[in-house]
């Protein structure tokens, strides 16, 4: 029989609530908490139950993960789960980051489950199998079975379904299949636009991303007196990149301040975004944040003032929620300072 | 101001003022200095008259 591992938190480790969240990570040979449950179905064995404390997991995660990583180098195990996480977000990211260097180091599949609200999901879902799990722990069992469904069929070397026949998150992942029915797409889009035309519901086999909407902005009235702020995602920083922003998948922005700059100088300035040539840029960064241009029309009085700091960060492989996140975190110091528009420049 | 003007629709941005180019947005290294700027004052410019416009749906302005 194959062998398993379990990574549950201090609390479903039976160790503590709350108060115990600062645990280091441990290992226990056997099943502790919810690893009974996933024993019932599961056609692995799981020899190993690993806890972890939420907290000490979320503020040393480096360490956590670097310890748990060397508990688990001398076991033998054919596939790790995590979870259930429910909608505890410090779990489930907890899930989520020991899954991914689980599986990168060790090359086992993993599986854990989260509810759709879960931060986890977001960050995690498209490189692993998370269930679409129940919002709180009384939905156990059924979030267990639908993990225990995938990983048998992981351990068994058996084809996983789509995201919506197995209930996981949807990992934006295509691939090529034999319909069971055998009927081709002309087939398919005639019964579909039939329906439609009928009034009747179908379903789509290439979903459109929904359209995010935003309410259009009220336009500014006396643009000769608008406070204006720029905006980039084009990853121009400072020469020696004070704040870190990554250079993909970015979680960090930085402001740099332009009082005193007539222009953003080569040298001084570069792009950091890996997701294009950064030749031209580097050359001369105006050519993304065009802090020379809105200097001259600040001074010819096309509009009032400039902010004097400009945002950036790095557009490429950052998630829509991060990036959601850091307009946030931007915005209270474009309020403060009564700013009334923005001019965001993407690459 | 974008390059990628079906992605800018798609989140949501309503004031699109489009660029030349993905890693050089405002000017365009094979030209002169003088046409790189030129190009970049007016798209700059296009951009702060774009917040000074009353927009019914999602705008691309035109340059």
């Amino acid at each position: 029989m194959k062998k398993a591992i379990l990574y549950v938190n201090q609390f479903f480790g039976q160790i503590g609530g709350e108060e115990q969240a600062g645990t280091a990570p441990q290992i226990h040979e056997g099943q502790i908490g919810p690893a009974m449950q996933f024993a019932k179905g599961l056609d692995a064995e799981i020899t190993h139950t690993i806890i972890c404390g939420d907290n000490y997991m979320g503020s040393n995660t480096e360490e956590a993960v670097a310890e748990i990583l060397g508990m688990l180098e001398d076991k033998e195990f054919g596939i790790f789960l995590a979870g259930p996480a429910f909608q505890a977000g410090r779990y489930g990211v907890a899930c989520g980051t020991i899954c991914k260097a689980v599986q990168e180091k060790f090359g086992v599949p993993v599986v854990t489950s989260m509810n759709v609200e879960n931060p986890g999901v977001e960050m995690f879902k498209k490189e692993m199998y998370i269930l679409e799990g129940g919002n709180i722990a009384a939905k156990m069992r059924k979030d267990v079975s639908a993990m225990v469904s995938v990983a048998n069929k992981l351990i068994n070397g058996e084809p996983v379904g789509s995201a919506a026949e197995e209930g996981y998150f949807p990992r934006g992942i295509r691939r090529q299949v034999w319909r069971a029915d055998g009927k081709p797409a002309s087939e398919r889009m005639a019964e579909m636009l039939v329906k439609k035309l009928s009034g009747e519901a179908f379903e789509t086999e290439l979903p459109i991303p929904k359209m995010d909407r935003v309410p259009i902005a009220p336009a500014v009235k006396d643009l000769t007196r608008a406070r204006i702020a720029l905006v980039t995602t084009g990853g121009i920083v400072p020469a020696e990149n004070p704040d870190r922003i990554q250079s993909a998948s970015a979680t960090r922005w930085g402001r740099y301040d332009i009082t005193d700059s007539a222009q953003l100088c080569s040298g001084e300035y570069k792009t950091i975004h890996a997701g294009f040539d950064p030749t031209a840029a580097d050359a001369d960064p105006n050519v993304i944040t065009p802090v020379d241009a809105l200097k001259v029309l600040e001074k010819e009085g096309v509009y009032g003032s400039l902010h004097p700091y400009f945002y950036s960060t790095v557009g490429t492989g950052t998630t829509q929620a991060e990036a959601q996140r850091m307009a946030g975190e931007m915005i209270p110091y474009l309020e403060e300072d009564h700013v009334d528009a923005v001019i965001m420049v993407s690459t | 101001m974008c390059n990628l003007i079906p992605v800018a629709k798609t989140v949501g941005a309503n004031r699109i003022v489009p660029t030349i180019s993905i890693p050089y947005p405002l000017g365009d290294p094979g030209t002169s200095r003088e046409d790189q700027w030129k190009l970049r004052y007016h798209r700059t410019k296009v951009a702060l008259e774009s917040l000074a416009t009353d927009i019914k749906e999602q705008t691309v302005f035109r340059v």
